[in-house]
């Protein structure tokens, strides 16, 4: 046992030392893995599409642009495409967008700075730290965000539509209909009314539209070469934030009084049960956003791990790149049939867990365990 | 504290983020499959209540699953702070 551990340690050191840098993988020329599986994950300014290889080896970026919208109070608003850029070659206006090369190049934090933010530089081109800058501009995950919302919104209005024209109600249901209302029905029959008991109909339009936001925008980072709306901080964030929001306007008394007076708990116990149901508040939404994230962002970097397997044995050589092929390929659609399983997940546990939560805060007075019977018998029935 | 930022800076840090995503997948694993485990022993019991049992399989996996990632962004960050 000893003996395993202490090789262990040594392999380990033994990487440490051997490999002083460390943080750039400067072999592989060819094919920079980190670049490209932060760049499918991360924001970017564009829609980038694919790299032309000229035969220099230069590679010419082919992309969409997309606007920018910069707003600084020195310089006020600046509007302009991205396309000006030149993808981080030429500053324009006097901002700059940063790469992965130019931080390295200008020696930057790599904490402070990352790739593809766009920081404010003066006429000889260096940075400028007194002028912040806040970026907001439409990006990628912006923009496919606005995409799936109009389709989610098309939809929805569409079916209403037709709901409203006795289509569904009188006669059977067609096209979209079909497809949609055993779902809505299994949102309203298995997550809301268990859940909020009679006062669901209020919430179900709240639990719709999380589900199938969250849902859409899961199925529409699974596309390649889409964005990864879903798997950003940012959007989960705001999501877990509207759902506490939401939970916090249906409690109760009773609730409260749950948290801060836990009934028939003794006193010393009390002093650390308040913290913890407290904080526990915070921490169940805090929870639904980074699963959330985890989740999405985890599938998509194994999926683009995987391809990149490819080339990084391609880099190696040409015969290896051809024998990982069709292994990758194989788990890559394997994984990918579990990651539309995960989208269709996540979301459901989202809007299940946000029902949840909603209905321990709508809990009304039940009754407690501190009345007494007279003749001390038990209020379940026993069998005699 | 020199000793410390020194072994940070080196690929330790990737290294130890490695390990700690590794050991959050053996947790998820284990949960997973006790939560596994329980809800098919009791399939076997009750066959017809296989779809209750399913849904709250699922829901169970998908919340111990939820811990595991919270240890796997962990690893994440010690790799890339």
């Amino acid at each position: 046992m000893a003996a395993v551990f202490s090789l262990f340690f040594l392999f380990i050191f033994n990487t440490a030392f051997s490999q002083p840098e460390g943080h750039h993988k400067e072999e592989k020329k060819g094919f920079n893995a980190k670049e490209i599986i932060f760049g499918h994950v991360l924001n970017n300014h564009d829609f980038h599409v694919l790299d032309i290889v000229k035969e220099n080896g230069e590679k010419k970026p082919v992309s969409l642009p997309l606007p920018v919208i910069l707003y600084s109070k020195q310089r006020g608003l600046d509007v302009f495409m991205s396309s000006k850029f030149h993808h981080g070659e030429e500053n324009h206006l006097n901002y700059m967008m940063l790469t992965d090369e130019k931080i390295e190049a200008l020696e930057l934090e790599p904490n402070k700075y990352n790739a593809q933010d766009i920081v404010a530089v003066n006429e000889a081109g260096a940075i400028d730290e007194s002028v912040r800058v806040y970026d907001l501009s439409l990006t990628r995950n912006v923009v496919q965000m606005l995409l799936a919302l109009i389709f989610f919104t098309w939809i929805m209005l569409s079916i209403a539509k037709k709901y409203k024209m006795g289509q569904g109600v009188t006669i059977a249901p067609k096209g979209a209909q079909g497809l949609l209302e055993p779902v809505i029905i299994f949102v309203r029959d298995e997550v809301a009314k268990p859940n909020l008991g009679k006062r669901y109909v209020k919430y179900l339009p709240f639990l719709l539209t999380i589900f199938f936001f969250i849902l859409i925008n899961n199925l529409f980072g699974l596309i390649p070469g889409s964005a990864n709306v879903t798997g950003n901080i940012a959007f989960t964030a705001v999501l877990g934030v509207i759902a506490f929001i939401v939970i916090m306007f249906s409690t109760n008394g009773h609730y409260w009084m749950h948290i801060f007076n836990p009934p028939g708990v003794p006193l010393g116990v009390k002093f650390i049960l308040v913290p913890v149901e407290f904080i526990s508040v915070f921490i169940k939404p805090f929870a639904l956003i980074i699963r959330l994230f985890a989740n999405m962002v985890a599938g998509h970097i194994i999926i683009i791990c995987l391809i990149s397997l490819i080339f990084i044995f391609g880099n190696m050589s040409a015969a290896a790149g051809w024998g990982t092929a069709p292994f990758s390929l194989a788990f890559t659609i394997f994984i990918y049939f579990i990651e539309v399983l995960v989208a269709f997940l996540q979301a459901f546990i989202f809007t299940m867990l946000t029902a949840v939560f909603i209905g321990q805060a709508m809990e009304g007075d039940h009754d407690h365990d501190h009345h007494e019977h007279e003749n001390g018998l038990p209020d379940v029935p026993v069998m005699v | 504290m020199d000793l410390m930022t020194v072994l940070l800076s080196t690929p330790l840090g990737n290294a130890g983020g490695a390990v700690g995503a590794g050991l959050a997948a053996v947790g998820a694993g284990i949960g997973i499959g006790q939560i596994g485990k329980g809800a098919v022993e009791a399939i076997a019991r009750q066959p017809e209540a296989s779809n209750d049992i399913r849904a709250n399989m699922i829901l169970t996996a998908a919340l111990v699953e939820g811990a595991a990632l919270f240890a796997i962004i962990v690893g994440f960050l010690a790799m890339v702070l």
